[in-house]
């Protein structure tokens, strides 16, 4: 595994492996945010963030629990640093651009619980992928992420337009779409080895 | 003594039917349609989640006076974490094959929004003993709704439920139900159903009220 060339690990992880429409991660943000193809794009923007962040810190624990030999912290460390990294993220952006805080605002600290980041930081360790190659599989998750997000904001504001029966309304139509765009995603496989 | 037994007992059946994380709260999403391709693999994640959930309400709502409402969200996500090991090497100890059959999503069970969601709303404001009826309610609510996921989409894409053969032969495998498209179908058809019976008994009950209006005048 650890051999992949970086390349492959973004494909990998941004089309064939899409995390939201392949491993179902991040699926309440998905469902939630993406009525609105602006709002879908910043979250997108945050989430790839702190994925990358979080990413590089996870890299760094997984290192530090090997030479302690304690594996069996590791699911709590990840998840406070992970959300101690989301603090800290929020802090300095409304510190350094009080604009894009506001922009983002309950967002940001809606990521704690999003299921990508730490899905993220546990499969880039079961992988044993390099540091390089954690920031390169980061990128790809948040690239595939903000893309999902995307094409259903957009499905989902003509769909505003459209006359649907009544009991289709809501969740329900939203999980057929993401069900279509799952089977669409799936003529990936096989890209990039 | 009648009214908290009462209680308790409401706590437990709302989980199960009125307020359905699944199918009515529409929480916890990521694991009811990631590990759902078998009935065998949603009633494990279910009851794996169910007891996290009991657990962390129980510890939750016992500590709830000793923890300061600033850092309240990160020690509750701490708790469940600790109970979430547990689990995790529990399955693996009893069952390598179904650890690996639901792989990192047991170690997900911690950012599920059900259980944070239990603990901030319910747990951090009642006492132990309803709090562990709420998580056992919701719970098994959860390990129903995912059962109810799982066996449909391993009867159509598998022709089987927990690997007993249902058809003949001939019968064609809906492959599709079984990859992560048939989860989001599967849901989106439960969902459809819920909706339904909703909108009949709303309809119904507007008759009804329509009648009787028409009967006073």
């Amino acid at each position: 595994m650890p051999s992949e060339s970086l390349w492959t690990i973004f494909i990998n992880a941004s089309l064939v492996n899409n995390f939201v429409l392949a491993y179902f991660l991040g699926i309440c943000p998905f469902l939630g945010v993406s009525a609105k193809l602006e709002t879908a794009t910043r979250m997108g923007g945050a989430v790839t963030f702190v994925m990358l962040v979080s990413s590089i810190c996870a890299f760094g624990i997984q290192l530090l629990l090997v030479a302690i030999d304690a594996p069996y912290l590791k699911l709590i460390s990840f998840i406070a640093v992970i959300a101690s990294t989301v603090q800290l993220v929020e802090m300095i952006i409304k510190k350094v651009s009080p604009a894009l805080f506001r922009a983002l605002g309950i967002f940001l600290p809606l990521i704690t619980t999003n299921c990508a980041i730490l899905g993220l930081a546990l499969f880039q360790t079961n992988k044993g992928y390099s540091f390089v190659q954690c920031i390169v599989y980061a990128l790809g998750a948040g690239a595939g992420f903000t893309l999902a997000l995307v094409l259903m904001a957009g499905l989902r504001e003509k769909l505003e337009l459209a006359e649907v029966p009544d009991v289709t309304k809501g969740t329900a139509m939203a999980l057929m779409i993401a069900g279509l765009l799952s089977v669409t995603f799936m003529g990936f496989g096989g890209l990039g080895g | 003594m009648a009214s908290p037994t009462k209680t308790s007992t409401d706590e437990f059946i709302k989980g199960l039917w009125r307020e359905n994380p699944v199918f009515v709260q529409v929480l916890g999403m990521c694991p009811v349609l990631a590990v759902s391709n078998t009935a065998l693999n949603a009633l494990a994640m279910g009851l794996a989640t169910a007891f996290v959930l009991i657990m962390s309400n129980i510890v939750v709502s016992s500590l709830r006076n000793f923890i300061p409402k600033q850092v309240r969200i990160a020690t509750y996500i701490l708790i469940i974490a600790t109970f979430v090991t547990v689990v995790d090497y529990v399955i693996q100890a009893v069952s390598l094959d179904l650890y690996k059959a639901l792989g990192a999503f047991i170690s997900l069970i911690v950012v599920n929004c059900l259980i944070l969601g239990r603990a901030e709303a319910f747990a951090s404001k009642n006492t132990v003993g309803q709090s562990m009826m709420d998580g056992l309610g919701m719970g098994i609510g959860f390990a129903f709704a995912l059962f109810c996921l799982g066996a449909v989409r391993e009867i159509l894409g598998a022709g089987s439920l927990f690997d007993v053969q249902l058809f003949h032969d001939t019968f064609q495998d809906w492959v599709v139900m079984i990859l992560p498209s048939g989860g989001f179908f599967t849901l989106a058809g439960w969902l459809l159903l819920f909706n339904w019976l909703k909108q009949r008994k709303e309809r119904k009950a507007k008759t009804a009220a329509l009648a009787l209006g028409g009967e006073v005048a």
